[in-house]
């Protein structure tokens, strides 16, 4: 089932005009095709690079990626439900955030059955692995029933184990048992397929990826040293047809795009990129904590692949499903609201609506504003609990967190500064503290 | 860097005495938030008497056999600290040990020296070095000044008749218009006019480096070659006792790693000095890792149990190359020393001392550094502990764990399990729970 309601179906049909429109503007402006084969001395040259593509400079100046999240931000800020009626005026009763559609969201009451194995009387890596808690507590416990999950290779014990997080020496193992990647013989042909789809064409996405990869990746301070491996991936995840499948229960539908002269005509359609996927400012953040884990190329492709087939394509997608981006803005603005509401008030007088801030962090599922090791254990919670609603209480927890200093400051700009640096955060007890003990 | 301010300020910076709770920060690296934390102490210049004084190499030279210093004046070198820095003496002094290591413990014990590749002072082991060249062809070896640092003048070569290709380049043709064929003809420093004549020869210096077994196999990490810098602080040599810091980082290398091109230092060579030289360098990226992410990436990658091996071989080569220099180093009570060491992991998981530095680099190339460096400035002062506040028989002071007070040390796990800490929020705890117990224990001896 794709998307339920019409008139969320309708924006995603809009927005998707607007990117594809965006794109081809770009390939007619610099005249490049979005699609042409490689000549032969090219091809050899990109196979003895493959290792290293990172060493290449190419000029890409020109190109510019196709969006960034604030210009989708500004997509689901008007969204509305035609058949909602909202006259009255903006009040406490209401919703005083950006997002102004009547989905369903959980309250903290809700969220603390749902997420009831983030309790305070249960054992959690993130808290009680630190070094002033003897390891005879919880960690060696824990880390001997993880062991036991592996040799039984139970996928469904995994996924309930990583519910308090995941030692750091079985989070590879662990994560591949959830999402059921063997790295067979067969998959790694097909990567091997898709590596030669990559050295034979080449595609104008190619180029956005690159930025992309250049600006964010290569500039963060613990992933840069990955940046050959992200290449790698995504130049293949961009030719990956399989990838289509996603779409039978994605709101999104993939561009399409005509062979040149045939425009209209459906006997030449073709999907562009081949992957259906048109990368965005940032993209390339969603492999690189992965690249932590796994280090054998088409492994950590296969990883990438499913994590995004079952999770990461929800936050760049309008749709109305709990995990989709639209209800974590929801949920975040509510919680904030009944919870914060001095806070949220105070913020949105001085013009710093809360969403324009922590919006960029649920995009990315927090890639690249937390600490490595702070990220994956969010990431553990995500495979546990198979939901992204955890971002939205982590959203919310930061600004809880940082409310004092929130509470004095008069300007957008000065609250960014409050929330920019989220690298010294330990995600596990604040989201503790938030579901669980803080007074509501 | 800090070390030219120092100088540039007429040989100020030497700080002085007022009364006995003053000492001077502002020889150190400008490091404003060090002043604001040390109030009480005041700068001194000239001739004026001074309690502390962080002084570079050359000043400890010039200086220190010529002044007789009061009981409670702190320096931060010891006085023949090449004996451990300078590397044709390190190699000289851990082959000694080791051979002192086999005769008292055997060759079991002896094995744990073996943590310094193969490595040969030249001019003068020449030969030797020949002989161990010839036993395996095709191996690359590096050729290192022992004097200079931050990578300057270094050169990987495979071949005999590549040394004499870059002695060539050094050296200049002699009056007769050959060239010279003696190898130490090779390691001379070129004379003033740039010739040098017969005559001349009986003056000229000879610079000394050492021929390195290059590792090969270096750890790579997204293909690229990296080393650990760790600080260790000795605050005496007899007994010997020594400070192991939480915080260190790994330095990559911006480019790829191969062995085609030896001809480029930029793979080659971590230093971040030679990296800021390197075509593509960014300064604001920086090309570092906090050693616990290093730690973290390794646990994933080969389990808890390998990556403890290898942080425990670490300890052993903290521990070892100190002990090998413990008789010969002059043990002054005036001195400390905050040692940067230099370690490799090979792709056994192996780690290989480079070298050992006396004057580690205290310039940050980002945030995280900066803070870095001057949390570990602030401890090594709170070790020295020229107010007397400590009572001596710490095992924690901020971010150092102490790794050794004449024998080791008892802890719990082992002595880098200190690094799966982060050391920046927890060392203010420590610093603040451990100055209060301090005071409370002095106020109760009342």
């Amino acid at each position: 089932m794709k998307e339920p309601l019409a008139y969320m179906r309708k924006a995603q049909g809009s927005w998707e005009k607007r990117i594809l429109k965006s794109l081809n503007s770009m390939c007619t402006e610099l005249n490049i095709p979005l699609a042409q084969k490689r000549p032969a001395s090219e091809q050899k040259e990109l196979l003895n690079k493959w290792n290293e593509m990172g060493t290449d400079e190419p000029d890409l100046s020109l190109f510019r990626p196709v969006y960034a999240p604030k210009d989708f931000l500004e997509v689901l800020m008007n969204l509305r439900n035609p058949n909602y009626e909202n006259g009255e005026q903006p009040s406490f009763r209401n919703h005083l955030g950006l997002i102004q559609v009547p989905l369903k969201v959980k309250d903290i009451p809700e969220l603390k059955e749902d997420f009831s194995e983030l309790g305070l009387n249960i054992g959690q890596l993130g808290i009680d692995d630190s070094a002033q808690v003897p390891p005879e507590f919880f960690e060696n416990e824990h880390v001997r029933v993880g062991q036991k999950v592996l040799a039984e290779q139970d996928s469904a014990a995994a996924q309930q184990y990583v519910r308090q997080g995941c030692p750091t020496a079985l989070r590879a193992e662990l994560w591949a048992l959830i999402l059921n990647i063997s790295n067979q013989p067969e998959d790694i042909l097909y990567y091997e397929q898709l590596k030669s789809n990559v050295i034979q064409h080449n595609l104008l996405v190619d180029s956005l990826i690159y930025k992309d990869v250049k600006l964010t990746a290569s500039n963060d301070d613990y992933y840069f040293v990955f940046e050959d491996y992200l290449y790698q991936v995504l130049l293949c995840f961009s030719r990956d047809t399989s990838v289509l499948e996603h779409f039978a229960y994605s709101s999104a539908t993939p561009p399409k795009s005509y062979i040149r002269g045939k425009l209209g005509v459906e006997e030449y359609a073709v999907f562009y990129p081949p992957n259906g996927v048109i990368p965005f400012h940032g993209f390339s953040m969603y492999v690189a904590p992965l690249c932590f884990l796994y280090h054998e190329p088409s492994k950590l492709y296969q990883m990438f692949r499913e994590m995004y087939v079952r999770f990461f394509f929800r936050l760049h997608s309008i749709s109305s499903h709990p995990s989709g981006i639209v209800s974590l803005c929801l949920l975040f603005e509510t919680l904030l609201q009944t919870h914060l509401p001095q806070l949220f008030y105070h913020l949105r007088e001085i013009g710093a609506q809360p969403l324009r801030i922590s919006f960029k962090w649920m995009v990315r599922a927090f890639s690249g504003y937390l600490a490595t090791d702070q990220l994956l254990l969010l990431w553990d919670r995500i495979l546990g609990y198979n939901s992204l609603e955890i971002l939205a209480v982590l959203a919310a927890a930061v600004f809880a967190f940082r409310a004092v200093n929130l509470m004095e400051v008069t300007s957008l700009a000065a609250a960014e500064a409050v929330l920019a640096d989220l690298s010294t955060l330990k995600v596990v007890p604040l989201l503790q503290i938030f579901l669980f003990a803080t007074v509501t | 860097p800090w070390l030219a301010r120092w100088q540039r300020s007429s040989g100020a910076g030497i700080p002085s005495r007022r009364d006995a709770l003053r000492r001077d920060r502002s020889a150190l690296p400008e490091l404003p938030s060090c002043r604001r934390a040390a109030p009480g102490w005041e700068r001194r210049t000239g001739e004026e008497p001074w309690d502390f004084h962080w002084c570079d190499v050359g000043w400890l030279h010039e200086h220190f056999d010529h002044a007789s210093l009061p009981e409670h004046v702190r320096l931060c070198h010891f006085r023949n600290h090449y004996e451990l820095t300078r590397k044709n003496y390190l190699v000289k002094n851990l082959k000694r040990f080791r051979k002192q290591l086999e005769r008292e413990a055997g060759k079991l014990e002896a094995t744990k020296c073996d943590f310094f590749p193969k490595t040969f002072e030249m001019p003068l082991e020449y030969h030797l070095f020949v002989e161990e060249f010839h036993k395996n062809p095709g191996t690359t070896w590096i050729m290192k000044p022992v004097g200079r640092s931050q990578g300057k003048g270094i050169f990987l070569f495979r071949k005999l008749k590549d040394i004499i290709e870059w002695g060539k380049v050094r050296t200049t043709l002699s009056p007769s218009g050959e060239w010279p064929t003696g190898i130490f003809d090779l390691f001379c420093l070129p004379g003033p006019d740039g010739l040098s004549t017969d005559d001349q020869k009986d003056e000229t210096q000879v610079e000394v480096y050492v021929a390195q077994r290059y590792i090969e196999n270096p750890y790579l990490i997204g293909g690229r070659k990296f080393d650990l810098r760790v600080y260790v602080l000795v605050t005496s040599y007899i007994p010997l006792k020594a400070w192991l810091y939480r915080g260190g980082f790994a330095r990559f290398s911006k480019t790829r790693f191969t062995l085609n091109t030896i001809d480029d230092h930029y793979v080659h060579l971590t230093n971040v000095a030679v990296q800021k030289t390197a075509p593509d360098y960014d300064p604001e990226k920086g090309c570092k890792w906090m050693i616990q992410q290093l730690r973290q990436y390794l646990t994933a990658k080969h389990g808890a149990e390998a990556v403890e091996i290898l942080f425990a071989d670490m300890d052993n080569i903290f521990i070892k190359s100190l002990q090998s220099v413990q008789k010969v180093m002059i043990s002054d009570k005036h001195c400390f020393e905050l040692y940067g060491y230099d370690i490799l992991i090979d792709q056994d998981l192996k780690p290989w001392l480079i070298e050992v530095n006396a004057s580690p680099s205290l310039i940050a190339s980002s945030q995280e550094d900066y803070e870095l460096k001057c949390h570990l400035l602030k401890d090594t002062l709170h070790i020295v502990d020229m107010e007397g506040r400590l009572s001596g028989k710490e095992k924690r002071v901020g971010g150092f764990d102490l790794i050794w007070s004449d024998g080791p040390v008892s802890r719990e796990g082992n002595l880098a399990n200190a690094f799966v800490t982060g050391c920046h929020n927890d060392r203010k705890k420590q610093l603040k729970q451990l100055f209060r117990s301090l005071r409370a224990q002095q106020k109760a001896e009342c």
